[in-house]
């Protein structure tokens, strides 16, 4: 794994010598291939180019890194009980940060730090965390759970002003899978387990979870319930709430947990509510049994082209009210369909290329679609063949009464490696000037369209104002649907030459951003959480009484903030 | 940023743009050609100009009309397509067909009358400018100061002229009238309101619609008049707030990024309708808009009615001034296409725009010489030797000037020819005879009563009072501070003050004073005044020093026809005013009043004769609950609380201090 970047040592973006993009390494789709049109779209986006570089510093400067705040009778306690330790600096911090913008563009500069973890523990199962959590309460020492280190919410920044010794709970050792019940279609997890662990060892019995959010190479079962995550296949399988059958949790007062695993209970507002979602402050989900499903016999992507947004925008509204969505129904603007485009890989033969051509010129030339206006959807269905077959007619009709015109399965299978491979590209941006990131809200129906305008619009206003010399790329997608809304994922990026703080000008407008969403009716989030990054707008979101409730929770769960990550309240 | 320029405290610099005269071109070349010229202008973000009638059908299939239409339908029990067909018939009335041939045919016929009535009209290119880069950007409001019939024919033929956007505009009913003429407007863009709706929904649903999807899709910048109607005293009337409620409700329910407001201050050095508007004060009514009163003006059109100045301001971004004062979030809860009353918030910040609006109005109206030479001689009615008038109006010059007057001075002309060419221009105002300059009285043909005399009489003081208000606003502030100076019981400043904020409050509706900007306005007259020396501040009080006497009397001078005028309102309440006075009767009853004073030699003033006056006088006593209105079957009567009234006439006699009146308030 990188430690200043996304993802494996061995995958990542560069311009060869030729000036041409590839993406090195064998684990995806796009490994080892040139990807001839990169280049070009990256610098006019962006005013960029191959010759300017940025590059990061090449290690960790271990003088960075201040000492390790030890409690040493909490080390000395922690030694009997035979549970694995470390105070080394890379260890602690690798720990520190997450992967925002701020926390990656820290690291490359080799900025110095001014909190981290003082240790990091590695307990094994459920009992190892007790053990932990009982001597961190005892000798009064901050516990910082950690899964997958994929939070964008500044969630696992240490607070500075922490005195005491910050321990980090490092879950990975706790990865198996303890039991799989073929009656109900359960499996019982340890929280531990990363996703596409979770997911081949589960297709090793024939099973899925189905549950896919794009962080899934990396995120952890755990880190999922702490922040109500969402998979990209949630109109099948549902959200991480909907998955959940029981879990348990380690808190300071003991451990939490149901005493049956009954489908649906009344019995008062669901204790798992105040789990999924609690962002690592109440105590570590060290179990989760959570529903399983047989995999599907057949997939299938799909893509439809339309005219403009707008019209993408109404045949999803549609395609929800009909309740037939598939598994997963994206639909992606302009600028991501362009970006889209610039990682086709070079095309080996002459008929590929003609062929390609001639699909350009049927869509923008014979049906009159404006390259610059139209827009893609990407589906996956999924289930038995025929069935799917049905599906996918059902909503190709829907599409063509918006205009839609069905532009094949390559199409959309590329519009999902994006996602998978857009944090790779945010570290070949950061190698040229370019800094970019994500943020997500969900917002009914009817206002999708006026919140996607706006926030752009104040994007490339606040960026003018605050002195950003190149016009930035602002995009957005609608990637889930639901019977009330959508959910809206943007990206945004812009090349910082001539900036002094590049990554102040970044949060500034990120913040207005944020605020012109919650203008226009947008959710705080959709699924990546409050986290640090986004507190200051919880009272306006949940109002102050609602702060309270939760406040109340925390303070008799965790009376002494054992676990002191300080995220949400 | 936008907001910083309107809240800021105004600047004596203020720094404004040059003029251009659009005639000149005109006088040099065909205005045939010129009216058939290639017309494309840049519209909002690119979007294409969109037919009358596809207009319409997006109003008639909106949700929020079918939303009423549907409610109007359960209430009355009428079927929904009957409402529906309501709503298409109302929709007809009201919408604009505008075409590019009528307005080519106004761009010939206006040039060629603009270029007999007046010497220039002349335009700030650089608020062009700026105008049409707003228009590019976002929705665009165009909102001019209404002084005459002319202003919206002018505005169209201005942004003609400059190959803008043609607006669409605002128009009350009462045009439609004129068979031939309403369907000419209409067909140069204007659309037609009925004057009261009161509480029909559907109307007011069809209405805001209607121009809602105008704005929304940018197809056209909206233009109507804040004031509401045109005023007859060439003082801003304050403003009317529910056109701009609709036009930045968009914004707030985020339909659109942003809403630009521009204020155009259109002044007239002479106004068309100058002594019909005196003639209609004073109790004559206005001649019902026909089209052959239109054609009998064109008399007028033998006239020289001097220049016009249009100025456009600075775009006023709607999104800026709401920051931090309107809490967009709240409108998440509720669907948009529900019609809700505004909130507080909403309202109080709208009201706040309108009438800083109206005031960036009034800094940019371009004033001419003859306006401080008509506040002069309104001050000597009995005339003025023309070289103390040349003098004093030199000195006003001075004045006027150091406190930021648009003052329109001819360059390098010498101040004799400039006050001679001003008299020439007026000369059905004011008239020079053995040296002395004074008021024109309208020679009546035959023999005339008293009554009819001092009818004459009170149309030249008024028309000639038309000039003087124009330079109201720039001394205001001052003014009132000057008079509180001369009332208050001693020169302490919280005394001063408390007869400041008195007549602050009691002057609100005849003046544009912003709703709760009293103490910004009392430091504003403060600083202005001991800027220019006239008075100074030791300590706790305020005082006139040695040099501050003639810009002090002559302040008095300005405000002493209102307070005189309010006065006689009191006295009328107070010891002629009968037991169920009704509202109708109220006007002619103080007129009447007013006149027997007058013509008892008991009272000079002749302003307290319009009707203008009259009703702002009523609202301010409504407002401070000296009066109050009752409805009694269909006719509402007004209540006197004498000993109220009777304090407030003792105040502002300066009989009575401040305090003790907000006591008898009590």
């Amino acid at each position: 794994m990188k430690w200043n970047g996304w993802g494996y040592s061995d995958s990542k973006f560069l311009f060869n010598k030729k000036g041409q993009a590839e993406f090195t390494g064998k684990r995806y789709r796009l490994s080892g291939m040139v990807l001839p049109s990169l280049q070009d779209w990256f610098e006019n986006t962006f005013g960029a180019s191959v010759n300017h570089k940025s590059p990061a510093t090449p290690a960790l400067n271990a003088s960075a890194v201040p000492p390790a705040r030890l409690n040493k009778a909490f080390v000395e306690d922690l030694k009997a009980t035979g549970i694995p330790f470390s105070h080394e600096a890379e260890d602690r911090v690798f720990r520190a940060h997450g992967h925002c913008l701020h926390e990656i563009f820290a690291l490359r500069e080799g900025k110095k730090f001014e909190r981290v973890p003082d240790m990091v523990v590695w307990p094994n199962c459920h009992n190892d965390v007790v053990k932990i959590v009982e001597l961190a309460c005892k000798h009064n020492v901050c516990l910082i759970p950690y899964g997958g280190g994929t939070s964008v919410t500044s969630a696992l920044e240490c607070p500075p002003e922490e005195t005491r010794c910050i321990v980090s709970l490092d879950t990975s050792q706790m990865n198996r899978i303890l039991w799989i019940d073929e009656k109900n279609l359960v499996a019982h997890v340890e929280a531990g387990i990363i996703g596409q662990d979770l997911e081949r060892l589960l297709n090793e019995s024939g099973y899925c979870t189905g549950h896919e959010p794009d962080s899934m190479e990396f995120s952890s079962l755990g880190g999922w319930v702490a922040t109500r995550a969402s998979g990209m296949k949630k109109n099948v399988y549902g959200n991480i709430e909907d998955l959940v059958i029981h879990i348990k949790v380690v808190t300071p007062r003991g451990v939490i947990e149901k005493s049956c695993q009954g489908p649906r209970m009344s019995t008062g507002p669901d204790i798992h509510h105040f789990i999924l979602g609690s962002e690592g402050t109440l105590g570590v989900v060290t179990e989760v049994t959570m529903k399983i499903r047989p995999i599907p016999e057949y997939q299938k992507y799909g893509s439809v082209v339309f005219p403009n947004f707008e019209a993408g925008v109404a045949c999803l509204r549609e395609v929800a009210k009909q309740r037939c969505a598939p598994a997963s129904i994206r639909l992606m603007d302009n600028e991501q369909f362009q970006f889209g485009h610039a990682l086709k890989p070079q095309v080996s033969s002459i008929f590929t290329n003609f062929v390609e051509g001639l699909k350009k010129f049927y869509i923008t030339k014979f049906k009159g679609f404006d390259p610059h206006q139209l827009v893609v959807a990407t589906l996956l269905f999924e289930g038995d063949r025929e069935r799917v077959l049905q599906h996918e007619k059902q909503v190709y009709d829907i599409a063509a009464t918006f205009g839609g015109l069905a532009a094949g399965e390559d199409n959309g299978q590329r519009g999902y490696i994006l996602t998978f491979v857009i944090a790779y590209l945010r570290d070949l941006g950061m190698d040229y000037y370019v800094v970019a990131e994500s943020f997500e809200t969900s917002v009914p129906w009817d206002r999708v369209l006026d919140l996607c305008r706006n926030v752009k619009e104040r994007i490339n206003r606040e960026c003018k104002e605050r002195g950003v010399q190149f016009q930035p790329l602002t995009s957005c997608r609608v990637t889930q649907t639901y019977d009330a809304g959508a959910c809206v994922y943007f990206y945004f990026a812009f090349n910082y030459r001539g900036l002094a703080d590049p990554v102040h000008t970044y949060e500034q407008v990120e913040h207005a951003a944020r605020e012109e969403i919650l203008a226009n009716g947008g959710s705080l989030s959709h699924h990546h959480g409050v986290g640090k990054l986004r507190k200051e707008w919880m009272k306006e979101s949940i109002s102050s009484l609602g702060v309270g409730m939760l406040q109340s929770v925390k303070d008799y769960v965790d009376p002494d903030n054992i676990f002191g990550n300080r995220n949400l309240l | 940023m936008a907001s910083k320029t309107l809240y800021s405290q105004r600047d004596p610099m203020l720094k404004r743009d040059g003029f251009e005269d659009i005639l000149e071109e005109r006088r040099n070349s065909s205005d045939l050609k010129y009216a058939l010229r290639c017309y494309a202008p840049v519209l909002y973000k690119g979007v294409t100009p969109c037919k009358a009638n596809m207009l319409k059908n997006i109003v008639l299939q909106s949700d929020q009309l079918h939303y009423v239409i549907n409610k109007v339908s359960q209430e009355s029990g009428k079927a929904p397509d009957i409402i529906q067909e309501e709503a298409s018939v109302i929709l007809e009335e009201m919408a604009h067909r505008l075409q590019i041939s009528t307005v080519r045919f106004f761009a010939f016929a206006l040039t060629k009358a603009f270029k007999t009535l007046f010497q220039h009209v002349c335009v700030n290119e650089e608020g062009i400018q700026r105008l049409q880069q707003a228009i590019q950007e976002h929705p665009v409001v165009l909102l001019p100061s209404h002084r005459s019939y002319m202003d919206f024919l002018l505005m169209s033929y201005i942004l003609y002229t400059y190959d803008l956007a043609l607006p669409v505009i605002a128009a009350g009913m009462d045009f439609m009238g004129m068979k031939f003429v309403g369907e000419m407007l209409r067909m140069s863009g204007a659309f037609f309101i009925r004057r009261s709706f009161g509480g029909d929904k559907l109307y007011w649903a069809v209405f805001s619609e209607y121009v809602k999807t105008m704005l929304r899709n940018g197809f056209a910048p909206i233009e109507f008049f804040l004031e509401g109607t045109r005023s007859r005293t060439c003082k801003s009337l304050t403003p009317k707030l529910g056109l701009l409620n609709i036009v930045i409700e968009p914004f707030f329910k985020g339909e659109v990024f942003d809403v630009n407001l521009v204020p155009v201050s259109i002044s007239y050095e002479r106004i068309l309708e100058e002594s019909l508007y005196a003639r209609e004060l004073l109790g004559v009514p206005k001649p019902k808009e026909s089209t052959s009163g239109l054609l009998k003006a064109r008399r007028i059109l033998s006239e020289d009615y001097g220049s016009i100045h249009v100025y456009f301001g600075q775009p006023v971004s709607v999104r800026s001034l709401a920051q931090g004062k309107v809490n967009r979030s709240k409108y998440n809860l509720f669907p948009r296409h529900i019609p809700r009353k505004p909130m507080e918030e909403t309202q109080s910040f709208v009201n706040d725009t309108a009438y800083r609006i109206v005031r960036l109005q009034e800094d940019n109206m371009v004033l001419k010489p003859w306006v401080l030479m008509a506040s002069l001689l309104l001050q000597n009615l009995e005339g003025l030797e023309l070289s103390v008038l040349t003098e004093q109006t030199v000195w006003l010059r001075g004045l006027a000037l150091s406190y930021a007057a648009f003052l329109d001075w001819p360059d390098h002309a010498p101040t004799a020819k400039v006050v001679s060419s001003s008299l020439a221009l007026h000369r059905g105002l004011a008239c020079v005879s053995g040296g002395r300059v004074s008021l024109v009285v309208g020679e009546p043909l035959g023999p005339v009563t008293p009554e009819e005399a001092l009818f004459n009489r009170a149309v030249s003081v008024l028309s000639c009072a038309s000039y003087r208000n124009q330079v109201l606003h720039v001394f205001l502030r001052p003014a009132m501070l000057a008079v509180a100076m001369h009332t208050a019981a001693s020169s302490k400043k919280n005394d001063v003050y408390n007869c400041f904020s008195f007549l602050w409050d009691m002057f609100s509706n005849d003046f544009i004073l912003c709703p709760g900007d009293t103490v910004q306005d009392f430091e504003e007259a403060c600083y202005l005044l001991v800027k220019t020396g006239a008075v100074q501040m030791p300590q706790q009080d305020i005082v006139m020093t040695d040099i501050g006497q003639p810009t002090l009397s002559f302040f008095n001078g300005l405000l002493e026809p209102f307070l005189q005028g309010y006065q006689v309102v009191c006295r009328y309440f107070c010891e002629e005013a009968s037991e169920g006075l009704t509202e109708k009767q109220y006007i002619p009853a103080v007129r009447s009043f007013a006149v027997k004073l007058i013509l008892a030699g008991n009272l000079r003033c002749y302003e307290v004769l319009s009707s203008d006056m009259q009703k702002n006088a009523l609202a301010a006593l409504l407002r401070m609950d000296a009066v109050t209105k009752v409805k009694v079957a269909d006719q509402v009567t007004l209540i006197v609380n004498k000993m109220a009234v009777n304090s407030i006439d003792n105040i502002l006699g300066g009989k009575l201090p401040t305090q003790k009146a907000v006591l008898a308030r009590l």
